[in-house]
């Protein structure tokens, strides 16, 4: 009851695990890519590329400065639709570099002022074969923060349940 | 006042006692029994559990039992399935950045 595990391969036969422990308020991510290493990495820690993926669709993401080391911050904001934006500021805590990244994360207002609490994020890369694999540790303070996270992606959309699924199994199919 | 699902789960206690009545209702009592802690405190705990519409109270003869809203439960379920769906959709995003990135190489 407490623990939710699901553990599955992708259409192109990666792996993806998304585990949410919501006793210890952590949220486990572990996700296969068919890309090398140094390409996944900067996937995660290039502004340019990152904005590219990062924000689900319809929801676009628009990094203001993005300072990739120790103590740097991320300022950005997922944009809605619509155009509202919910601003959000990362600071790197600690790079290894190809390896991992941690970093806390925290929704901010337009003028950077951090909401804390945040959520603290872990991130561990390994290449095996070609196969880039990326796991995510996500610890929230609280877990109402990451009810938030998703009233902000659904109710922002304004759908039912059923019609974000249809949306996102559409996008998943492109 | 209409507390949140997420509220209820958070303390360590509610989520004791709700394993203990997802097996069978309870008493105030019988659930007390449990725990290291006063029946006040217990009884707080299941006034909150209460409110956020995670347990039911029913009454029998002179007794009160406690037991879980099962439908209540798959709500948190429903929720974890739609952060889930989020970074699934995010992923296969980046599966298609990753790929027009390599051919751009090639």
């Amino acid at each position: 009851m407490i623990n939710e595990d699901k553990s599955h391969k992708t259409g192109n036969n990666l792996l993806f695990d998304f585990t949410v422990d919501k006793a210890a308020k952590t949220v486990y991510i572990t996700r296969e890519f068919g890309a090398d290493l140094s390409l996944v990495w900067d996937a995660f820690t290039k502004a340019e590329l990152l904005d590219q993926w990062v924000a689900p669709k319809p929801w676009t993401s628009k990094t203001k400065y993005m300072d990739f080391k120790v103590g740097g911050k991320r300022f950005y904001a997922m944009v809605s639709p619509e155009g509202q934006e919910r601003w959000g500021i990362q600071e790197y805590t600690s790079i290894t570099p190809k390896t991992n990244f941690k970093m806390y994360n925290a929704f901010a207002d337009k003028d950077e002022n951090p909401e804390l609490p945040g959520s603290e994020w872990d991130h561990t890369f390994s290449e095996q074969n070609g196969t880039t694999k990326v796991s995510i540790i996500i610890y929230n303070e609280s877990l109402e923060r990451l009810e938030r996270i998703l009233d902000g992606f659904t109710q922002g959309m304004k759908m039912s349940l059923v019609n974000l699924e249809n949306l996102l199994e559409a996008f998943s199919q492109k | 006042m209409r507390r949140d699902i997420f509220q209820a789960i958070a303390d360590p206690t509610r989520r004791a006692i709700i394993t203990l009545i997802a097996l069978h209702a309870m008493t105030p009592n019988a659930i007390a029994d449990n725990f290291n802690t006063t029946r006040q405190s217990v009884s707080k705990h299941l006034r909150i559990l209460t409110e956020c519409e995670l347990v039911k109270q029913e009454h029998k003869g002179r007794e009160i039992y406690y037991s879980l809203e099962i439908d209540k439960m798959k709500e948190i379920d429903k929720w974890i399935e739609q952060f889930r769906k989020i970074w699934e959709t995010r992923f296969n995003q980046l599966d298609t950045l990753l790929s027009t990135i390599k051919k751009q190489k090639k």
